[in-house]
């Protein structure tokens, strides 16, 4: 614990720590470009340089420098003036002064860190430096004559990314970041780079030329392309959400996000549903809302009703859903789209109890049907880190390029009833063993066989739980908490043959099964849910709503409503109030505080930001159980997984360019 | 190191290089060079690689050499490493000749100490010869590259032909060492003056003179 002083302010700062690290303790902005906290250091930026006493008579690096037992730090100095004035006037020689019309304007940090720490002019009249442009890809722009080479971009795809496809080439001042052969960067979170990149040489395509920083909303919110629940930031102006940027939380998605979840966003604006639709003659025609509620009450479901959660829901939505079919008599209420019927009767079985910053942690991580990278790519950063931790990973699926070593043992699911030998070793000697059951394995049975594995390898003591379940559903822990899960699953509801099926956002169920039911789609997109329904009535997107979220390993989160739904598009809780009127029945709220008041109540968990506890008690499992055979991942497109995604240009560019291999002649500017 | 590039990625590229391996002798010696490094940092044996890599180019085609895209794939398929890591070491240093080049890789050392011995009239004479900067001529048989220091400041002028340095030129004694070149012969490297042997004063010592013979003390003459 070495203490030092920082402008005359002394602090103490763990072993390891850098001076950087140091005077911010103290309270010191050192400006920086090269350092990122997440990246390993690179020093080469030279903009943090400080004094440092005792040492050699001359500005340091200070990212790079060891905090030492009695330095002097001056960050205030004549000499570190003149240093940052230095570095600045330097980086800025071949930077063109171009912020006009450049992205990162107003959130730049060259341009910040120029005013703040810059001389006021250039000396400069020679010739600057140009750089060709380097193509990567359809989400990422380049600018590269703006690069200042500080290689963030090559540290995070090498360290984070795990995807070694940035590189400098050339040397000095020829220096040129580029992909191999300008060759798209194909990674879940390539866009990250955009985020990293502290001036305007890689900036976002779809975003191009879209609006200033200043004139955007910006709004808190949560992700729901997929079960993690990262933090996103939605930047809005007027009606329309332009962008969605990731906000920094270290139990959660750190501060990255996948390319899924930052570019749908165009998606909110196409293929919307906007007006209500009532089927007649076997076509969808436009009506007005008490046509719809008037053509639903006719139907007279009495207790003859039944709701189907989506992927994408807040919890107060599908609470009102609930609390509505209750007030009917009905219990009807499922989530598991695809028909899966997994036992939810302990939800600390169905729950990612080592939480994301404890799978760091596992020194054997044992993954049972999961396509970690497509299905939570932020997860699949975690299990990087754990690797290179020193942990084991073994996959039971099939195969796919991992980012860090792995052992596949097989795509047969019954590999968990004999399990190879160094296998079984790897756990028993484990002092974190941890399994990840993904929805491939779930829908091949292997829950108890993968509970009776947690039992048998030890993997639940009292600091430890290292049996996890990942979702790939944003809504699929909120739901369970909600109780929408019936013992046989989707089967149940269609045994039932209620006269009136909710589909809340529901786009994957197979709605074939429900021929005589009246089918009422409650939803955003005109995806395959619409297709099938009889009366479509328009809601809103997770940009539209307030709402609570709860991610896969049970983390309950809140979320802001960033812009108003288009046309007559409401929110969903308001309409499912109104159908309540339509039936005749009581649902006792009339405010979406007293819905959410509702809610907690029934389940007091959702109240409280954080981590809910569902007890460690988990089944015994059965390690004799039918295993399902083979593994098949449920995803088969990375970047169309939602109503949203499928709408979004953006993704679909995505999809056909870097899955698909489809080529596309770049515009002529 | 001017306007270093990568030869494109073309099919006549591709067709041409792309089943390159090593042959027999090299695929011995790249085991050698790979045994040189502990088990896990085989990486490391890029640059050795690399440089084999180019001589066999070099073999085949009768040149010094030159490293195109494909071969640099299979060199980074052999150390398992991604392809842009080789890519960043290959385009880095300027030994590794990205484009081809011709039988002889002429360069010219234009730094101050070459230049106030004389290298400008080194120049002059590769132009007469038909040389261009950067350019191979329509022989085939000389590249011309200015390069910065070689560190042979001591027996300025310089050039380094291939794998050889030849030093103290003259004009005549340069153009003898191109002759002896196109005439497949290999003259004699290092310095080209008549009774020189390498870096070694030219005529008597001019400072450290007491120092010859035998072990003088200067403190005192401080």
């Amino acid at each position: 614990m070495p203490k030092l002083t920082v402008d005359g302010i002394e602090v103490e700062v763990p072993a390891g720590a850098t001076v950087l690290q140091a005077c911010e303790a103290a309270g010191k902005e050192i400006p920086r470009f090269c350092y990122h906290e997440r990246l390993s250091i690179a020093g080469n930026c030279r903009m943090c340089l400080v004094e440092v006493k005792p040492g050699p008579p001359k500005p340091q690096a200070s990212c790079a420098l060891p905090a030492g037992e009695g330095q002097e730090i001056r960050t205030d100095s004549e000499m570190v003036r003149k240093a940052r004035e230095g570095v600045m006037e330097f980086l800025l020689i071949n930077h063109p002064l171009d912020c006009p019309i450049c992205d990162q304007g107003g959130e730049c940090d060259l341009q910040d860190q120029s005013v703040a720490y810059g001389r006021g002019a250039s000396r400069y009249d020679e010739n600057k430096r140009a750089v060709t442009e380097k193509y990567m890809g359809p989400l990422i722009k380049t600018v590269m004559t703006r690069c200042i080479h500080c290689t963030r971009c090559v540290r995070f795809s090498e360290e984070i990314a795990g995807v070694d496809e940035i590189g400098a080439l050339y040397r000095g001042e020829n220096m040129q970041i580029t992909t191999y052969l300008e060759r798209a960067a194909k990674h879940e979170l390539s866009a990250n780079v955009i985020d990293l990149c502290p001036v305007g040489a890689l900036t976002s395509r779809p975003y191009a030329f879209e609006a200033r920083p200043w004139e955007l909303k910006k709004t808190l919110s949560i992700d729901v392309s997929d079960a993690v629940g990262s933090n996103i930031r939605i930047d809005s102006r007027g009606r329309e959400a332009l962008r969605i940027l990731p906000r920094v939380n270290d139990d959660v998605n750190e501060e990255w996000l996948s390319d899924k979840a930052r570019f749908q966003v165009d998606g909110l604006t196409r293929r919307r549903l906007d007006r209500v639709w009532i089927r007649k003659q076997g076509k969808l025609q436009q009506a007005s809302w008490e046509d719809a509620f008037a053509a639903i009450a006719k139907a007279k479901p009495g207790a003859s009703i039944a709701a189907i959660a989506g992927d994408m829901l807040d919890c107060e939505t599908m609470f009102a859903a609930k609390v509505l079919l209750k007030a009917s008599g009905s219990s009807l209420i499922e989530s598991r789209q695809t028909g899966m019927d997994y036992a939810v009767s302990s939800l600390a079985a169905v729950n990612f109890n080592s939480t994301f910053a404890g799978i760091e942690t596992a020194d054997a991580i044992l993954i049972v049907g999961s396509h970690v990278r497509w299905e939570a790519p932020l997860v699949n950063v975690r299990l990087r880190k754990a690797a290179k931790n020193g942990a084991k990973i073994f996959i039971v699926g099939p195969e796919w390029e991992t980012t860090y070593p792995a052992t596949f043992l097989g795509a047969d699911v019954s590999v968990l009833s004999k399990l190879p030998g160094d296998v079984s070793d790897a756990f028993k000697d484990a002092k974190r063993p941890a399994i990840i059951l993904g929805g491939a394995g779930l829908a091949a049975g292997a829950h108890d066989a993968a509970l009776a594995l947690a039992v048998k390898f030890k993997m639940v003591t009292p600091e430890w739980n290292g049996f996890n379940v990942l979702h790939m559903a944003a809504a699929r822990m909120g739901a369970l908490m909600l109780g929408f899960a019936q013992q046989g699953g989707i089967k149940d509801l269609v045994a039932a043959k209620p006269a009136v099926l909710l589909a809340l956002g529901a786009d994957e169920v197979d709605f074939s099964a429900f021929e005589g039911s009246l089918k009422v789609y409650i939803g955003h997109h005109g995806d395959k849910a619409a297709h099938a329904a009889d009366i479509v009535l328009p809601a809103s997107a997770f940009t539209e709503k307030a709402g609570t979220y709860v991610n896969t390993e049970g983390r309950v989160q809140f979320a802001d409503k960033a812009v108003f739904a288009p046309g007559d598009a409401r929110e969903d809780w308001t309409i499912l109030r109104a159908l309540a009127d339509a039936l005749g029945v009581t649902v006792g709220f009339d405010s979406f505080a007293e819905l959410q008041a509702a809610m907690i109540a029934e389940v007091p968990a959702l109240g409280i930001e954080g981590l809910a506890d569902y007890g460690s008690d988990l089944p015994k499992g059965d390690a004799k159980a039918d295993l399902g055979g083979e593994i098949r991942y449920p995803i088969k497109d990375f970047y169309l997984t939602n109503p949203i995604a499928r709408a979004s240009e953006t993704m679909q560019r995505c999809s056909s360019e870097l899955l698909h291999g489809v080529e596309f002649a770049e515009a002529a500017e | 190191m001017a306007a270093r590039h990568l030869e494109p990625d073309t099919p006549e590229l591709r067709a041409r290089w792309g089943n390159f391996a090593w042959n027999a002798e090299n695929a011995e010696k790249a085991k050698e060079v790979l045994a040189r490094y502990p088990v896990g940092r085989q990486r490391s044996a890029v640059m050795p690689l690399l440089d084999l890599a180019q001589r066999q180019v070099g073999a085949e085609t009768n040149t010094q050499g030159w490293l195109p895209i494909p071969v640099m794939e299979y060199v980074a398929a052999y150390l398992d490493m991604p392809i842009i890591r080789v890519v960043e070491v290959a385009s880095f240093y300027t030994m590794y000749n990205l484009v081809p080049v011709g039988r002889y890789h002429v360069q010219v050392c234009g730094t101050t100490p070459c230049m106030l011995r004389g290298s400008d009239d080194i120049m002059a004479a590769c132009k007469k010869r038909g040389m261009h900067k950067g350019h191979t001529t329509d022989d085939g048989m000389w590249t011309l590259t200015e390069v910065e220091c070689m560190g042979n400041c001591a027996s300025a002028p310089m050039v380094q032909i291939n794998d050889d340095n030849y030093e103290d030129l003259t004009v005549e004694s340069f153009d003898k060492v191109l002759d002896a070149l196109a005439k497949g012969e290999t003259p004699k490297p290092g310095t080209q003056l008549p009774g020189r042997h390498t870096v070694e004063p030219v005529g008597e010592p001019t400072s450290l003179a007491a120092m010859v013979k035998e072990n003088h003390d200067y403190r005192g003459e401080w």
